[in-house]
C-alpha cells in the first residue's frame, strides 16, 4: 500500500475520483464489463451440468422432472441468457488467443488469424463430438 | 509484495485452462440441455443413452475436468471484475475467500457428483 504519512514539503497524492459506474457511460467499457460478467454464467452452467447429471444417475423418473424443471419460464430464461453470455465468452476468448499465445513454426510467427480459426474449429469439433454422442446412431 | 506471492502464475493458468474449456464445452451443452430440449427444437436423447453417457468413467473424468477448471475460470475473472467494476480492491481478502472457496467447494460437489470421492 502507498501509505504516506504527511510530511511538510512532501506533495500530496492527486486522485481523481472515479464513479463506481464507470463502466455504464462508454460502449467498449460496458462490453468489458459484460464480458468479465460472462464468468457468472459459466459458474450457473457448471451448476446445471451437474444437476443433470445427479438426476440421471438417480434415474429415468428423476431425469424426466429435471427436463420438465428445465421448460419453466424462469429456468429458461435464465438459461438463454446464458447462451448469450457463453457465446460472448467463447467469441472474445478466441478472439483475443492470438494476443495471448504467441506460437512460431519454423522460425516464423504462426499469424493471429491463423490461431484464432484454430480455436473456432476445435470449437466445431468438440460440438460435433457431444451432437454425435447424444444422437449418432452407431 | 501482493504480486510476488508464487500462486498467482498457477492461478492466471487455471484461468486460462478454464475460460478455453468454457468456451469449448458449454456453448453447446447449454444450448441444447438449457434451451432447445426445454423449447422442444430438439428430442431429448432417450435415458438409457444418457445415463451410459455419464455412466462412462471418461465421460465422467472429461466432465469433471471441464467443470473444475470452468469453476477457477469463474473465481479469477470475477475477483478482478470486482477488484475494477466496484472499486473495492481494498476487500480482497473477503473476495479471495468467496471466489476462491467457492470454486474448491464447487469442485469437491463435482468431485462427489462424478464418483471420483466418496
Amino acid at each position: 500500500m502507498n501509505h504516506v504519512s504527511y510530511t511538510p514539503y512532501h506533495p500530496r497524492w492527486h486522485r481523481t475520483r472515479v464513479s463506481t459506474y464507470w463502466w455504464l457511460w462508454r460502449r467498449s467499457y460496458f462490453l468489458f464489463i459484460l464480458r468479465e460478467l460472462s464468468s457468472l454464467s459459466v459458474a450457473w452452467v457448471v451448476v446445471y451440468v451437474l444437476a443433470l447429471v445427479v438426476r440421471v444417475s438417480q434415474g429415468e423418473a428423476a431425469y424426466r422432472a429435471f427436463l420438465d424443471w428445465s421448460s419453466r419460464p424462469s429456468v429458461l430464461a435464465l438459461n438463454v441468457l446464458s447462451l448469450a453470455f457463453l457465446v460472448l465468452h467463447a467469441v472474445t476468448w478466441f478472439n483475443l488467443a492470438p494476443q495471448a499465445m504467441v506460437v512460431h513454426f519454423r522460425h516464423r510467427r504462426v499469424p493471429g488469424a491463423l490461431i484464432a480459426a484454430s480455436n473456432y474449429a476445435g470449437l466445431a469439433a468438440v460440438t460435433a463430438i457431444i451432437l454425435a454422442l447424444l444422437f449418432v446412431q452407431w | 509484495m501482493r504480486n510476488k506471492r508464487p500462486i498467482e502464475p498457477f492461478l492466471w493458468l487455471l484461468f486460462s485452462a478454464g475460460g478455453v474449456m468454457a468456451a469449448l464445452f458449454f456453448p453447446a451443452l447449454i444450448f441444447l440441455f438449457g434451451v432447445a430440449f426445454p423449447l422442444g427444437w430438439l428430442q431429448p436423447p432417450p435415458y438409457d443413452r444418457l445415463l451410459a453417457l455419464v455412466s462412462h468413467p471418461l465421460t465422467r473424468l472429461v466432465l469433471f475436468g471441464v467443470c473444475a477448471l470452468s469453476l477457477f475460470h469463474c473465481a479469477h475473472r470475477l475477483r478482478y471484475t470486482l477488484y475494477d467494476g466496484l472499486q473495492i480492491k481494498h476487500l480482497d481478502e473477503v473476495i479471495n475467500t468467496v471466489c476462491y472457496g467457492g470454486a474448491i467447494a464447487g469442485t469437491i460437489a463435482g468431485a462427489v457428483v462424478f464418483g471420483l470421492i466418496a
